[in-house]
């Protein structure tokens, strides 16, 4: 039979798939030191030097703006819980961070692109003031234009399967289909199983979100390039969703190997817990810094060499620097498609490891 | 701390409420019917393949009978084709037979006939010659007995001859 060169195949692939890994983590370990040093703004007079810092924390973090291009920027809707009751205003009453807003309840300024309650002018921080930040950011934005997005193209192409029954796939269906059956029959399958129908909504969501927010993030221009998957926030959420899935459906197996593992000496077993019970978070944890590591090191590396343009003060240098972001873009491209997968697959590897019926 | 390993907690609350709302419209209204379909239509392509492999199955099966059927067909010709061939042997070498009995049976009969009316014949030329023979006898007897003395002679003849 013809099933080892596959098998090989595959064995191949996921090795590339590791090395590239290990080759992103190093490269962003690299990418964060590099920043760690000069972290204050330095506002001299005439011509401010170029931090490259500066401007790359700016476009990876979140903001109260979202940038179009030059000092054109959208204003998004604040929304602040406080103390004391909902204040609902635009971002651009701050004016890039130069005023301050008297709300009903608080005074706020925007400080280092985050919004505190203030006492006076001086910007000193209200401490008795409790706010609690919900606003629509640049990365709240993304998230729900993805959200619409994805809502857009699966209702359509849902409604396109109930329309079509029975017939070969057209159009966006057919260019999505495969991507739906290599979900189901390279992650969902081989690693969770035949209970694998039960996790695949939840496999096709997380695959699905994450590559269309590692695209989105990857468009240079106005609706796109927020580092919205290179949030540990957004990052967190999903790693905590898949820490519950996991751990909710774990059975009898799965709780007796953390707790009372039959092949461990008694007098073992309190370390053992510490080690299960770590593993049971360090795995989704291992899934967050993942994903949050690639992505903000992909933005970080193109932003670095574009960079190197204002850094050397010279247009010379724009050829070099275009060809690596382009050749850095298409790595990024494959990175976004294969994170996606990774975050996916071990997904569906630790629900599988958490609903296998026969642990040894 | 780096600002960008801290979470913001405003953000991580919206991906939550956004993740779980594209998680449960796309689940009901996406995903279910998505997979229902593809899942129907990979069950009716195994069951049209599973058709197609039956259907051809049947078509040999069906040019195996025909063949056969042929077969026996022909071999039931031929069966009867040198059956009525040997009936028709048989027809024509009875009707010989009866027509050689028939022809030896009316030869045995003219035989008989002609054996009769020969000897009829025979007996009429018989009769017919005595009575010729007998009517001649007389004349000549006649004849010669009629002067006296040659009567005589012969009675004496006679008596010469009767020794006692």
């Amino acid at each position: 039979m013809d099933f080892r060169p596959v098998l090989n195949s595959k064995k191949i692939t996921l090795g590339i798939v590791l090395s590239v890994f290990s080759l992103f983590v190093s490269v962003k370990a690299f990418a964060l030191q590099e920043k760690s040093p000069a972290e204050p703004a330095t506002e001299t007079k005439e011509e401010a030097k170029f931090d490259p810092t500066e401007t790359i924390m700016e476009h990876i973090s979140d903001s109260h703006y979202f940038h179009i291009g030059g000092k054109l920027a959208m204003p998004l809707p604040v929304i602040l819980y406080t103390d004391k009751g909902l204040e609902v205003f635009m971002s651009s009453v701050f004016e890039e961070g130069e005023k301050i807003h008297e709300g009903k309840y608080h005074k706020y300024a925007l400080i280092h692109d985050k919004i505190k309650a203030v006492t006076g002018e001086d910007k000193t921080e209200d401490t008795t003031a409790k706010v609690f930040d919900l606003s629509i950011t640049k990365n709240v934005a993304s998230l729900l234009m993805s959200v619409f997005l994805l809502l857009l193209v699966f209702l359509s192409v849902a409604s396109t399967y109930k329309k079509r029954v029975g017939k070969a796939p057209k159009g966006l269906q057919s260019f999505l289909e495969p991507v739906i059956l290599f979900v189901r029959d390279e992650i969902a399958l081989p690693n969770i199983g035949y209970k694998y129908v039960r996790f695949m909504p939840l496999l096709l969501t997380v695959f699905f979100f994450i590559l269309i927010n590692n695209l989105i993030g990857l468009v240079p221009f106005f609706p796109g390039g927020s580092n919205l998957t290179g949030n540990i926030a957004v990052t967190m959420v999903l790693a905590v969703i898949t820490l519950l899935v996991v751990n909710i459906n774990g059975n009898k197996h799965y709780w007796a190997h953390i707790f009372v593992p039959s092949s461990v000496p008694v007098w073992l077993w309190p370390l053992w817990w510490v080690v299960e019970i770590l593993g049971i978070f360090s795995k989704p944890f291992a899934l967050m810094i993942r994903l949050f590591a690639n992505i903000t090191a992909g933005h970080i590396i193109v932003l670095s060499l574009i960079s190197l343009i204002f850094v050397f003060k010279s247009v010379a240098i724009a050829p070099v620097s275009v060809a690596f972001v382009v050749f850095m873009d298409v790595l990024e491209l494959l990175v976004a498609m294969l994170q996606a997968f990774i975050f996916t697959l071990l997904t569906a590897l630790f629900i599988g490891t958490a609903i296998e019926e026969h642990h040894h | 701390m780096n600002p960008l390993v801290v979470p913001d907690l405003g953000l991580v609350v919206w991906t939550t409420v956004a993740f779980a709302f594209l998680f449960f419209i796309l689940a009901k209204f996406a995903w279910k019917p998505i997979m229902a379909a593809i899942g129907e239509r990979e069950r009716s392509i195994e069951d049209a393949l599973l058709k197609a492999e039956a259907a051809k199955e049947e078509m040999s099966r069906l040019t195996n009978e025909n063949e056969s059927l042929i077969k026996q067909a022909r071999a039931e010709r031929d069966l009867i084709l040198s059956e009525a061939r040997k009936a028709k042997d048989q027809i024509v070498s009875d009707a010989k037979e009866l027509a050689h009995k028939e022809g030896a049976r009316m030869i045995e009969l003219a035989r008989v006939e002609i054996n009769n009316q020969k000897a009829i014949a025979l007996a009429d030329v018989k009769n017919q010659v005595a009575t010729l023979s007998l009517e001649i006898a007389e004349k000549i007897l006649r004849k010669q007995f009629e002067d006296q003395q040659q009567q005589n002679e012969l009675v004496s003849q006679l008596l010469k001859e009767v020794k006692l």
